[in-house]
């Protein structure tokens, strides 16, 4: 049994660090493109940025004074057992956020679509989100936290077969151009994209490329994998840099997730997640250990498996 | 081409401000209030009364909310602070100009050089940009006191106007200048020459968005 407690506290533990140290993947992303920028601006916004992570963590103050919109990834292993069961959890993760909200401080974003109501503690109607994923062994639960920002960088639409890759990497194109201009996007951006699912999975899909995989990641399919690079320069090679001002990098890394989808459909969806990419991921273990990290490891063969049932035997050869 | 720091006053003389050029690094000293869609609201539509002396006491207005929470002893603690988009407060911005003198508009992504013609420069304001998006944390460490949260009972933490005492805040980019050009478009222009060659080899998609355009120096703003 996973105690609650530690639940909570793990919990608090993590939107602090969440919204306080850029993960560590990010960071060698963005040393990587500020060497090679050469834009007088974008290399002047890029320097700012390593400061200001620094700065972040030196004062434990929030990185960014948006501080997002915090929700939860859950991911349980199959014999996982929590304390009080999932209406707990999620009172305890509920809890964590509106304490961590005053007590980090976060921003208060959240407020009621019409009303504007805001309880001061970013807990409200469907908010934090709490999404599920389950593991076929452990007993432990990981729980991961992303504050993800901004109102601009997303964008669905549905194509059709015959749009091909060549209508793909137009809508890419002009997702990356629209909000990267002004720097809406706050790029440099790890970019998700979602292809196929529905219309409401394709955009699962690409927030979750964008926010639950890590720079470097690959998907497990070469051939998407190879698309993923190909993507990535694509993308820094519009000549747009950080707040759009002329530079070569506006993609840190580019994440490919894909779903089963209508057969005379190809849904598309574009997602940012920018420079203050905040994630952070702790695994609870019934014993009272807990293991922190920044990457999620949430597509996991399981998380991908195309099959009725989950042989991981079968898997492994195919 | 050398990038120029300025130290500059949050009532800034009408010279300094002629002397600011597009992409100039500035660092605000002085008294800096956040007004956004709530305070807009109730200033220019509700017509409270708006609690401080404007523009003597401060010139420079923040689009922000602040990572802040107002304690039970009535003390504040803000610890990082960012701009939002301001393309969005256009509507209300002319009058509140107007209304309070303010001559530095301190945002993220900047509004269109025909704002900047139209009534930034006929009220000798110019747009700061803040830097990246997101030097929260550098932009905390330049806040010395918070020196009042007006009408956070009314319009929350988020929406309420915080009034901050600023010591070499920054770095912000001088996005706009008194002959209303705009930085963001002068970029625009250079990046949209190499777009042809990107976008070559691509198919526009099969079904069509209503209103849809491929003129491709459009911006999403404006």
């Amino acid at each position: 049994m996973i105690s609650i407690d530690l639940i909570q506290t793990t919990a608090e533990t993590l939107m602090d660090k969440a919204a306080i140290e850029i993960p560590q993947d990010y960071l060698d992303g963005l040393r990587a493109a500020a060497k090679t920028e050469d834009g007088d601006l974008s290399s002047f916004v890029l320097q700012a940025m390593l400061e200001n992570y620094e700065a972040a963590k030196e004062d434990r103050r929030a990185m960014c004074g948006d501080t997002g919109v915090p929700r939860w990834f859950v991911k349980m292993g199959n014999d996982a057992r929590i304390e009080g069961g999932p209406i707990a959890l999620e009172a305890a993760l509920r809890r964590a956020t509106a304490n961590a909200t005053t007590g980090v401080p976060l921003r208060p974003n959240r407020v009621h679509p019409l009303w504007r109501t805001d309880h001061n503690n970013n807990v409200g109607i469907g908010a934090p989100e709490i999404e599920y994923g389950f593991e076929p062994e452990g007993e432990w639960i990981d729980l991961i936290t992303v504050h993800k920002g901004g109102l601009f960088g997303t964008d669905y639409r549905m194509l059709f077969p015959s749009d091909g890759i060549q209508g793909i990497k137009r809508f890419y194109l002009d997702s990356l151009v629209a909000f990267g201009k002004r720097g809406l996007a706050c790029q440099p951006a790890i970019i998700g994209i979602g292809l196929g699912g529905s219309k409401d999975t394709c955009m699962v899909l690409g927030k979750r490329a964008s926010v639950l995989r890590t720079v470097g990641s690959r998907n497990s399919d070469p051939r998407i994998a190879e698309m993923e690079d190909e993507f990535k320069e694509l993308g820094n090679s519009i000549g747009m840099g950080a707040m759009g001002f002329v530079g070569k990098n506006m993609v840190i890394d580019c994440n490919i997730e894909v779903g089963y989808c209508h057969t005379g459909g190809m849904q598309m969806s574009v997602h940012a997640f920018c420079l203050s990419s905040r994630r952070a991921v702790a695994r609870v273990f019934p014993d009272g250990r807990v293991e922190h990290r920044t990457d999620p490891d949430w597509f996991t063969d399981y998380q991908r498996r195309e099959t009725i049932d989950w042989d991981p035997v079968r898997e492994a050869a195919e | 081409m050398k990038i120029r720091e300025v130290t500059l006053s949050a009532t800034p003389t009408a010279e300094a401000i002629a002397d600011l050029r597009l992409g100039d690094i500035v660092y605000l000293d002085g008294l800096i209030y956040t007004a956004r869609e709530g305070v807009y609201m109730r200033a220019l539509e509700d017509k409270a009364n708006i609690p401080m002396e404007l523009p003597s006491q401060s010139a420079a207005n923040f689009h922000c909310s602040p990572a802040a929470v107002i304690r039970e002893d009535g003390s504040f603690d803000l610890g990082a602070v960012t701009a939002t988009a301001s393309f969005r407060f256009a509507k209300w911005l002319p009058e509140w100009m107007a209304k309070t003198g303010a001559r530095l508009i301190i945002g993220k992504g900047g509004m269109s050089s025909k704002d900047y013609k139209e009534y930034f420069v006929p009220n000798g304001a110019v747009y700061l940009s803040t830097v990246g998006y997101g030097t929260g944390a550098l932009l905390g460490r330049g806040v010395e006191t918070v020196e009042a949260v007006h009408w956070h009972e009314e319009l929350g933490i988020a929406q309420a106007m915080w009034v901050i005492r600023a010591r070499r805040m920054g770095p912000f980019i001088v996005a706009s200048n008194m002959a209303g050009e705009c930085l963001f478009e002068r970029e625009n222009a250079k990046i949209v020459q190499n777009l042809d060659r990107v976008y070559e080899g691509t198919k526009p998609a099969v079904l069509k968005r209503y209103g849809e355009t491929d003129d491709r120096s459009d911006e999403v703003i404006g």
